[in-house]
């Protein structure tokens, strides 16, 4: 809508600069050293929707995490309250979420999301407001991007790519290559692309690259292109509903050739959905629980005891050392004045994490080690550890 | 030679799917002049009762999977009856746009109970009917698929039989000619539009099941997109035209997927609804739709 600019409305316009001007004034830089309150953390997660499974997880991990960092007597001797939304896997609503977080809960640092898509849609209001953002797994690299106040605590996509165009050529001895990308979601065309990339340069080739976008249901029409021109193996860098529909109906057109995907793979619902079909299929993840690290070991305990002996998957991991990685930082900062916790963010060195050993680089990424799994009879088994 | 006739295999097993869901749009206009919106979301309620009905009468055999089919039916035949009665009964005589409204506002709700009963998350729908490969040449064709056309060929049959050769669809189609005449020569609307609407949602229903069966993960939402297509087939044949309906879910089924195979696959709605605008600038009435002729 234009309307001219009328005197009026220039008032109107100078009063609504004020008002924020003076909402900005009184933002939570006051609520520094001195508050005995709890410290107040907003975490925006995809608690339903088409992404509920990783939401879930990574949700159930950071609750578990913030709890028992409560029961050892809290960070700064003041325990941390997590203030929980649910953006239903939607694209928009994060950004809503995290504005509210900063306005109205005024909390010191955001937490989420699996997604990247979505993380990205939230790192520029908390890049802008400078609160400290921190993803649990989001691996696409634009998502850090963003700006100074924007960490992750997981692997990034060209790491993941790379390493999936290596276990394509050396374990699964491929050297044409399907890709079926969803158009939808930065996470999978930024990883498709990376894989490619990674691929060719090993002497491998891509010889066709077919589309969909999320939410679709029939994939029957790109699988018929893509058995036409028989690859030896087909790289599905989308989320786990499309993957389980994908593999089902490849196996239903009666490709029978290895089909592999990234970490957004990882859910139970993989299984529930494409059952049998998923035999000869592999995936890249950050972490195994049948890993002997006794960290592990005690975080796999621990979580299946809060959550009825479910066994926690590299998201609840993640969702885990999110919560971890920014506590110790607000320990180290002496406070929860956003800038302090940036700097102590930045300089996280070493720090032992469920998922490795975390160190975040220069463009606040972590490196780490990635595992390859596959399906065996109807359960997760573990392959092997690929380190960067 | 193969691809392509692999992929008219699939596009006429997604066709068939549209043509369902399309021939309850068109039913409901041809005898009310209007479009229920709320059809795709029976549509889904279809695919969850399916859900919920499936482990109990011990599905995965034919005579358990058309148990499940049949009840699936039933149940949404009575959904259909219901929302006519409550929704729609009591704006008879008000104009078509307040029931347009309406309709909107009963797919909404019938969306949100959904996520309030059924879960916002996707559920893997179970095997109902035995599933098996058959090989023809280097044609795969799943039992899946050759399920939704032969169902889709009895419900269609049927349906014809009964507008065309019984008193209930004689009845449907003097109403849809002229009511207050209908009502005149002793039809009781009433009866006749409750019936319709039961119609049109057990095919809904049946729509529901065999699109799920397909695409083994169902959410609350799930109707919105088949639903939107299938008006657009129901438009493309000729809205209030059986056949039409038909013809036009078969060729969007087939048009998508031809495009979706190409590397064009990103813009398969996009050409799809094009493919519309195109045939309404030269044939407004539809396909199969003749501007005055006798509907339903």
């Amino acid at each position: 809508m234009k309307l001219p600019a009328s005197p009026d409305r220039r008032v109107f316009l100078a009063g609504i600069a004020l008002a924020t001007a003076l909402l900005a004034g009184c933002k939570p830089s006051g609520d520094g050293s001195g508050g005995a309150g709890p410290i107040k953390v907003g975490e925006f997660a995809s608690i339903t929707g088409s992404e509920a499974a990783f939401g879930n997880s990574s949700h159930n991990g950071t609750a578990l995490a913030i709890e028992e960092i409560n029961k050892a007597g809290g960070v700064l001797g003041r325990p941390i309250e997590l203030i929980t939304e649910d953006n239903q896997s939607k694209q928009g609503e994060s950004v809503t979420i995290v504005k509210k977080f900063i306005s109205r809960d005024q909390v010191s640092a955001v937490l989420g999301e699996v997604a990247s898509g979505r993380s990205l849609e939230a790192a520029p209001v908390c890049q802008e407001a400078k609160i400290p953002m921190v993803s649990p797994s989001s691996t696409n690299p634009k998502v850090t991007e963003t700006g100074d106040y924007v960490f992750r605590v997981c692997f990034i996509d060209p790491f993941q790519g790379g390493l999936l165009a290596d276990f394509a050529k050396r374990t699964l001895k491929a050297r044409k290559v399907a890709i079926l990308s969803d158009v939808s979601a930065p996470y999978s065309v930024g990883l498709a692309e990376f894989f490619e990339k990674a691929f060719r340069a090993g002497g491998g080739e891509v010889v066709i690259e077919q589309r969909y976008a999320s939410k679709d249901k029939d994939f029957r029409a790109q699988l018929t292109a893509i058995k036409a021109v028989s690859p030896d193996a087909i790289f599905v860098p989308g989320y786990y509903t499309e993957a389980g529909l994908v593999v089902t109906q490849a196996r239903q057109l009666g490709i029978t050739v290895p089909i592999f995907g990234g970490d957004g793979w990882e859910a139970p619902e993989l299984i529930q959905i494409a059952g049998s079909a998923l035999e000869n299929t592999y995936y890249s993840t950050h972490y195994s629980p049948e890993a002997a690290d006794p960290k592990v070991q005690a975080f796999v305990k621990a979580y299946q005891a809060k959550y009825g002996g479910q066994t926690p998957d590299a998201m609840a991991a993640l969702g885990y050392d999110s919560a971890l990685v920014l506590a110790d930082a607000i320990q180290r900062a002496g406070s929860t004045e956003p800038a302090k916790v940036r700097d102590a963010l930045a300089a996280t060195k070493d720090f032992p994490c469920v998922t490795g050993k975390t160190t975040l680089d220069a463009q606040r990424n972590a490196t780490k080690s990635a595992v390859i799994i596959t399906v065996k009879d109807g359960k997760f088994k573990y392959v092997e550890t690929i380190n960067p | 030679m193969t691809e392509l006739l692999q992929q008219l295999l699939n596009g006429l097993s997604l066709g068939a799917i549209y043509a369902l869901i399309a021939l309850g749009y068109t039913m409901v206009y041809g005898v009310l002049r209007f479009i229920n919106f709320a059809h795709s979301d029976v549509f889904m309620v279809g695919a969850y009762l399916g859900f919920y009905l499936a482990p109990r009468v011990g599905s995965g055999t034919i005579l358990g999977g058309m148990l499940v089919l049949s009840g699936a039916m039933a149940g949404c035949a009575v959904l259909g009856v219901l929302i006519e009665k409550l929704a729609y009964r009591p704006l008879r005589n008000r104009s078509t746009l307040t029931v347009l409204i309406t309709a909107i506002g009963v797919s909404l709700l019938l969306q949100n109970l959904g996520q309030k009963i059924f879960g916002a998350n996707p559920k893997p729908f179970p095997a109902i009917f035995p599933v098996t490969q058959l090989h023809f040449g280097g044609l795969t064709v799943s039992s899946n698929q050759i399920i939704v056309l032969l169902v889709t060929l009895v419900l269609l049959g049927t349906l014809h039989w009964v507008v065309n050769h019984t008193r209930m669809g004689t009845a449907m189609r003097a109403l849809s000619f002229n009511a207050t005449a209908a009502s005149l020569v002793g039809i009781n609307n009433d009866r006749v539009i409750s019936f319709t609407f039961a119609l049109g949602s057990a095919l809904a229903g049946a729509g529901g099941i065999l699109y799920a069966m397909n695409y083994p993960s169902i959410d609350p939402l799930m109707g919105t997109l088949p639903g939107l297509k299938a008006f657009v087939a129901a438009v493309l044949g000729g809205i209030g035209n059986l056949p039409g309906a038909a013809l036009g879910g078969m060729l969007i089924g087939l048009v998508e997927t031809m495009v979706s195979g190409t590397r064009a696959s990103t813009f398969r709605d996009a050409i799809a609804f094009a493919i519309l605008i195109l045939i309404l600038l030269f044939r407004p009435a539809g396909l199969l739709g003749r501007l005055r002729v006798e509907k339903v």
